[in-house]
């Protein structure tokens, strides 16, 4: 079984726990970073688009360069925290449809629900809804926090009380 | 005739800074454009000699301005900045988020948008990757606050120093009367931009209280509250000491694997959950070292000397009218106390950070409008501009004014503008100015020409969600534009 596990910032240790938990350990597992371009393109070249401004950026590491060491970084750091063999790859798009192509191939995908801690549709975040929509694969939607109340904190309709 | 070739010379300038052909700069463009225009006529050489003297200062002063900043920058100021908003922050995005707010609006206030922009957001990005927080909510939050929350102070935006030389008003004056409506904008900023990226904002997992349902014990007084530790080796257990241990479930398939056939099972070892695997001995590749600090290795104080000097600037700014000194010398005083103490390593470095080009271009671009609005084009604004200084009138002057520079961009919509609105009550300049400040946020580029423009460009450019963007931008503006207009409205009243 190949296991894709998207490694995101904020969620991706309860993304790694729950792998390491639940996945035999034949399973190929994969972690995913994706880099997103939409800020590196704002922090990079923010003065493209404004009238006659033609700056230069101030030098120092170039925003690809640091975005991308830092995910390394995230990577590895998730990889110790699986403890097994696992291959590591970093992306850099618009993240929920860098997720989607890259679980192509893959068996089941592993994602954080990336919302408010709460039952209800605002537990699950925008990137993490498109994902789950989209996804060609099975899916494991993690808790990456305890929700705040249990099934009883979900709304009935009056007349179904 | 006058009138057509003025409007063609304009919308010939506007289209080389939008589409930036490399044959022809939009500085050269602009500044060809109004010697044409001169030379056709269109614009007597007095009329064209009276619209420089009056953008001369000023453009004297955005070019001040941005050799400050830029001293800021060889000074240190903005890394600093970033160790600060990253030690604030305590790791928690939401927390930092709060602390980009201040340090952009700050920013934006005292340096400038084009600070903000240039120099404020690559280290906005590079500390929120280090805090292995999402970098989007305050990189978005950079690029929102570089515009709406440059209306306080003359000195926060190019815009602003042209109604300022225009509306004859002191900067103490100017910036009491917009004080409350850019504390509304930026509110507003706050509201929006912190729901709308409430997932990616989320305080980091913890890891305890990650195994929901399952264990009791969701905080833990002895695990590190800060979430680069987590994973260090010792805090990152899936079971903590006094937790009791979970008899292990068979539905769990990870659970059969100790009793594999052919694997020796450790007698007396106790069954934990997720520790089935053996450790691999790849572990000590996590680089626990490097993330210890929660700042950026090259952290350090705030840099007292490069403050001292702005805050004196500002000073200066907010004295000029009493002292009797334009604010110009302020800035360029500033400005050469930066450099003689930070010296640039070149003498281009020096002249790059002033932007030679764009001080060409706002400078052809001034003539350029001023030969349009001498033939009409003032006048027709004038017609569409509402009059008087109730609080429909200011939100139509602002609702007109964005309007505008969301049709051909915020800088020539001011030269426009302030042509029709300088000889009217501060009210109308003032208004004018939150119209074409927050407007540009609706199109995020500043202008729709330039958004049609890059989208044709980058039809297929997959990087960037423009519906994200623009779907942030109908969010914010509107309501802005309204609030902040009431709250100058508020403050006209009260002072």
């Amino acid at each position: 079984m190949r296991a894709l596990v998207w490694i995101s910032e904020g969620s991706w240790e309860a993304c790694v726990d729950r792998t390491r938990e639940t996945l035999a350990s034949d399973a190929e597992v994969t972690l995913l970073h994706v880099a997103a371009a939409d800020a590196e393109r704002l922090a990079s070249e923010p003065l493209a688009e404004r009238l006659g401004r033609h700056r230069p950026p101030p030098p120092g590491p170039a925003v690809r360069e640091l975005s991308e060491a830092e995910a390394q970084e995230l990577l590895a750091a998730a990889r110790a925290r699986l403890r097994r063999a696992a291959r590591t790859l970093s992306l850099h798009g618009r993240a929920e449809r860098v997720v989607v192509q890259a679980a192509a191939d893959a068996d089941l995908l592993v994602l954080a629900r990336e919302g408010h801690p709460r039952l209800g549709p605002g537990s699950l975040g925008p990137r993490a809804r498109f994902v789950v929509d989209h996804a060609p694969c099975e899916v494991l939607l993690v808790w990456p926090a305890r929700p705040e109340a249990g099934v009883d904190s979900i709304h009935w309709p009056r007349h179904m009380r | 005739m006058n009138e057509a070739i003025s409007l063609v010379a304009l919308a010939v300038c506007l289209a080389a800074a939008i589409a930036r052909p490399r044959w022809a700069p939009d500085w050269a463009v602009a500044a060809l454009a109004a010697a044409a225009l001169v030379a056709l006529g269109a614009l007597g050489p007095r009329g064209a000699g009276r619209a420089l003297s009056r953008l001369g200062p000023t453009v004297g002063f955005l070019a001040a301005l941005l050799v400050l900043a830029d001293g800021c920058r060889r000074a240190g100021v903005f890394d600093a900045l970033g160790a600060l908003m990253a030690r604030g922050s305590r790791g928690r995005p939401r927390r930092l988020l709060a602390m980009v707010f201040t340090v952009a609006a700050c920013t934006t206030a005292v340096l400038s948008l084009d600070a903000t922009i240039v120099l404020l957001t690559p280290v906005v990005f590079a500390t929120a990757s280090r805090l292995r927080t999402s970098p989007r909510p305050h990189v978005y939050a950079c690029s929102h606050l570089a515009n709406s929350a440059s209306l306080v102070l003359p000195v926060s935006n190019l815009t602003n120093l042209l109604a300022f030389a225009a509306a004859g008003i002191s900067f103490a004056r100017f910036a009491s009367l917009m004080a409350l409506p850019w504390l509304v904008a930026i509110a507003v900023e706050w509201l929006v931009l912190s729901r709308a990226f409430a997932g990616e904002l989320r305080i980091p997992s913890d890891p305890a209280k990650a195994r929901s349902g399952l264990a009791a014990q969701a905080s833990d007084p002895s695990r590190p509250r800060d979430p680069r530790r987590a994973w260090e080796p010792g805090a990152e257990e899936p079971v903590q000491p006094g937790e009791p241990v979970e008899p292990v479930e068979p539905v769990e398939p990870g659970a059969e694997e100790p009793v594999r056939p052919g694997e020796p099972v450790e007698p007396g070892e106790p069954v934990e959950p997720g520790a089935e695997e053996p450790v691999e001995p790849e572990r000590p590749e996590a680089p626990a070292g490097r993330l210890e600090p929660l700042e950026p290795p090259h952290a350090r104080e705030l840099p007292a000397f490069a403050l001292g000097v702005v805050a004196v600037t500002l000073a200066g700014f907010a004295a000029s009218s009493l002292l009797g000194v334009a604010p110009v010398w302020f800035a360029a005083a500033g400005a050469a106390l930066l450099t003689v103490r930070h010296r640039p390593s070149s003498a281009a470095e020096l002249v790059g950070a002033a932007e030679p080009a764009f001080l060409v271009f706002v400078l052809g671009l001034g003539v350029v409008v001023a030969a349009a609005g001498a033939d009409g084009l003032s006048r027709t604004v004038d017609a569409v501009l509402p009059r008087g200084g109730s609080l429909g009138a200011l939100v139509g002057v602002a609702a007109v004014s964005a309007a505008l520079a969301n049709l051909v961009n915020n800088l020539p919509a001011t030269l426009i503008v302030v042509g029709a609105v300088a000889s009217s009550a501060p009210g109308s300049v003032l208004a004018m100015l939150i119209g074409v400040n927050v407007g540009p946020n609706l199109t995020y580029v500043g202008s729709l020409a330039t958004l049609l423009w890059r989208r044709v460009v980058h039809a297929h450019d997959e990087e960037v969600n423009l519906r994200e963007f623009l779907t942030l931008g109908v969010a914010t503006v509107p309501i802005t534009l309204v609030a902040a207009t009431a709250a100058l409205w508020l403050a006209l009243r009260v002072t």
